[in-house]
C-alpha cells in the first residue's frame, strides 16, 4: 500500500501526493488552499531556543505582579494568580477556573511538553512517548490564551486610569514577550516532521 | 474538479485526527487504530452534525443571559452600579477610549453572536446538501476557528478588575453572574467549532460531481 506518498487535506479530504518541499516550502491543498505541511529550516535548533526563552518569561511572569493600583499612598498589586484567587473567592469558582486553565496551567504544559520533545532532539534521541505528547499538544493549542489575556490587562488599565494610578508590573512586559517567544515557538514546531520521527522510533 | 479529485474516504481511506497518517479501512473491523499515532479511526468526526447543533442550541441559551445580566457590580463611596458587557463598552466610548470601545464590542458581541450565527449557517447548509460555495464556506470555517478566543477578552477584563479593585473603603468590584455564563459560552461556541467536520462541506458536491 503506497500510503506514505499520499496524503488527505484535513479540511476537505482531497487525496494528492505528498509533494517534495524545498527548504521553508508550504505544501497547501489544490482544492481548498488548506495548508497540508511545510518544511522548518533548523526547525530544532530554532524551535527549543525559542520555547526555552519562553519558558524563563512565563515563570517570570507568573511569580512577578501583572499591575498595580496606586490609591492614597497605597499600592495594591495582583500577580495572575492572585487575580485567580480573588474571583475565586467571589464565588465565581467557574470564571477562576476557567482563567486558571487558559492562562496557567495550559501556557506551562505547552512549554513543557515542547522543551521534552525539543530539548532530546537535540542532544539526538528521539523522546519517548511522542506520540501521545504530540497528540496532547494538538488537543491544548487552541486553549491556550495568553495573547487574549493580556489585551485584557490593557483594556482594564484603561478602564482603570480614570480612577487612580495605574501601576504596569515587571510580569506585564513578560508576558508580552512570552506572546512573542510562544508564538514564534509554536510556529517553529512542525508537526508533520516530528511525527515522522515518532514513526521512525518504534 | 477533473476525474483525478479522488477523495480519501472515497478510496476507503481514513485519515488519523492525531497525526494525519492514512489508513486503509477494513471492511467489517471496527474500532479500528492508527497504526503510527494509535488514536481511533473515524472517517469523519462522529456525530458531528448532532454534536455541533448541541453546543450551538446551549451556546444561544447561554448567550442571552450573558448580555443581560451585569458582568460586574461596582460599590463607591458615591453609591454602587451595575454594568452588562454593552454599558461597558458605551463606558469606554464616553470616556474617550473609542478605539478600545471598538476592541470590546468586537471581541465580545459581535464575535460570538457572528461565531453563533455563522456556525448554524454551516451546520445547516450541509443538512440542505448544498453544493455550491463549498471553498467559501471552508474559508468561513476557518475564520471561526480563528477568532474563536478572542471572546474570551471580557472574563480576563473582570478578572483584573476584581482582582485590583478591592480597595475596602473606597471602591470594591464584584463579578457578575453574566461573567460565568459568558465564559461559558465562549467554551460551548469553541467546543461547536471542534465538533463540526468542514470536510461534510464538500460531499454534497462530491456525490454531485460523480
Amino acid at each position: 500500500m503506497p500510503d506514505f506518498a499520499l496524503t488527505a487535506c484535513h479540511e476537505c479530504d482531497l487525496l494528492q501526493r505528498e509533494p517534495p518541499l524545498p527548504s521553508g516550502g508550504i505544501a497547501s491543498c489544490p482544492r481548498c488552499n488548506a495548508v497540508l505541511f511545510r518544511h522548518t529550516p533548523e526547525m530544532v535548533n530554532r524551535g527549543l531556543a525559542y520555547t526555552l526563552g519562553a519558558v524563563i518569561l512565563f515563570i517570570v511572569a507568573n511569580a512577578y505582579p501583572i499591575v498595580g493600583l496606586e490609591v492614597q499612598g497605597t499600592l495594591n498589586q495582583t500577580s495572575l494568580y492572585g487575580a485567580v484567587e480573588t474571583i475565586w473567592d467571589n464565588d465565581m469558582v467557574g470564571v477562576a477556573m476557567l482563567v486558571f486553565v487558559t492562562t496557567i496551567l495550559i501556557p506551562a504544559l505547552e512549554l513543557a511538553l515542547m522543551t521534552y520533545v525539543l530539548l532530546p532532539l537535540r542532544l539526538g534521541w528521539v523522546p519517548g512517548g511522542l506520540a501521545a505528547i504530540l497528540r496532547t499538544l494538538q488537543a491544548m493549542r487552541p486553549w491556550s490564551m495568553t495573547q487574549v489575556f493580556i489585551l485584557g490587562v490593557l483594556v482594564s488599565l484603561v478602564k482603570l486610569a480614570h480612577l487612580a494610578h495605574v501601576v504596569p508590573g515587571l510580569a506585564l512586559w513578560s508576558f508580552g514577550g512570552v506572546i512573542l517567544l510562544l508564538t514564534a515557538a509554536v510556529c517553529t514546531f512542525n508537526t508533520h516532521e516530528l511525527w515522522g520521527l515518532a514513526a521512525e522510533g518504534e | 474538479m477533473s476525474e483525478a479529485a479522488m477523495t480519501a474516504s472515497q478510496m476507503g481511506l481514513c485519515t488519523c485526527h492525531g497525526c494525519g497518517s492514512l489508513t486503509q479501512l477494513l471492511p467489517g473491523v471496527h474500532d479500528m487504530r492508527c497504526r503510527r499515532c494509535g488514536a481511533a479511526l473515524h472517517l469523519r468526526k462522529p456525530n458531528s452534525i448532532s454534536r455541533t447543533w448541541a453546543f450551538l442550541i446551549a451556546s444561544y441559551i447561554l448567550y442571552i443571559p450573558a448580555n443581560v445580566l451585569p458582568i460586574m457590580h461596582t460599590g463607591s463611596l458615591f453609591g454602587s452600579q451595575s454594568d452588562t458587557i454593552m454599558s461597558g463598552v458605551v463606558y469606554l466610548w464616553h470616556s474617550g477610549s473609542w478605539h478600545l470601545a471598538l476592541i470590546v464590542f468586537i471581541a465580545s458581541i459581535l464575535v460570538p453572536l457572528a461565531k453563533i450565527l455563522s456556525l448554524t449557517f454551516l451546520v445547516i447548509s450541509v443538512q440542505l446538501g448544498w453544493t455550491e460555495h463549498a471553498l467559501d464556506r471552508t474559508k468561513l470555517y476557518r475564520v471561526l476557528e480563528f477568532v474563536g478566543p478572542w471572546s474570551m477578552l471580557d472574563v480576563y477584563v473582570v478578572t483584573i478588575l476584581v482582582a485590583l479593585v478591592q480597595l475596602k473603603s473606597l471602591a470594591t468590584i464584584q463579578p457578575g453572574p453574566a461573567a460565568a455564563a459568558f465564559g461559558a459560552v465562549v467554551v460551548l461556541t469553541m467546543f461547536a467549532a471542534m465538533a463540526f467536520d468542514p470536510r461534510l462541506l464538500w460531499e454534497p458536491k462530491e456525490r454531485h460531481d460523480v
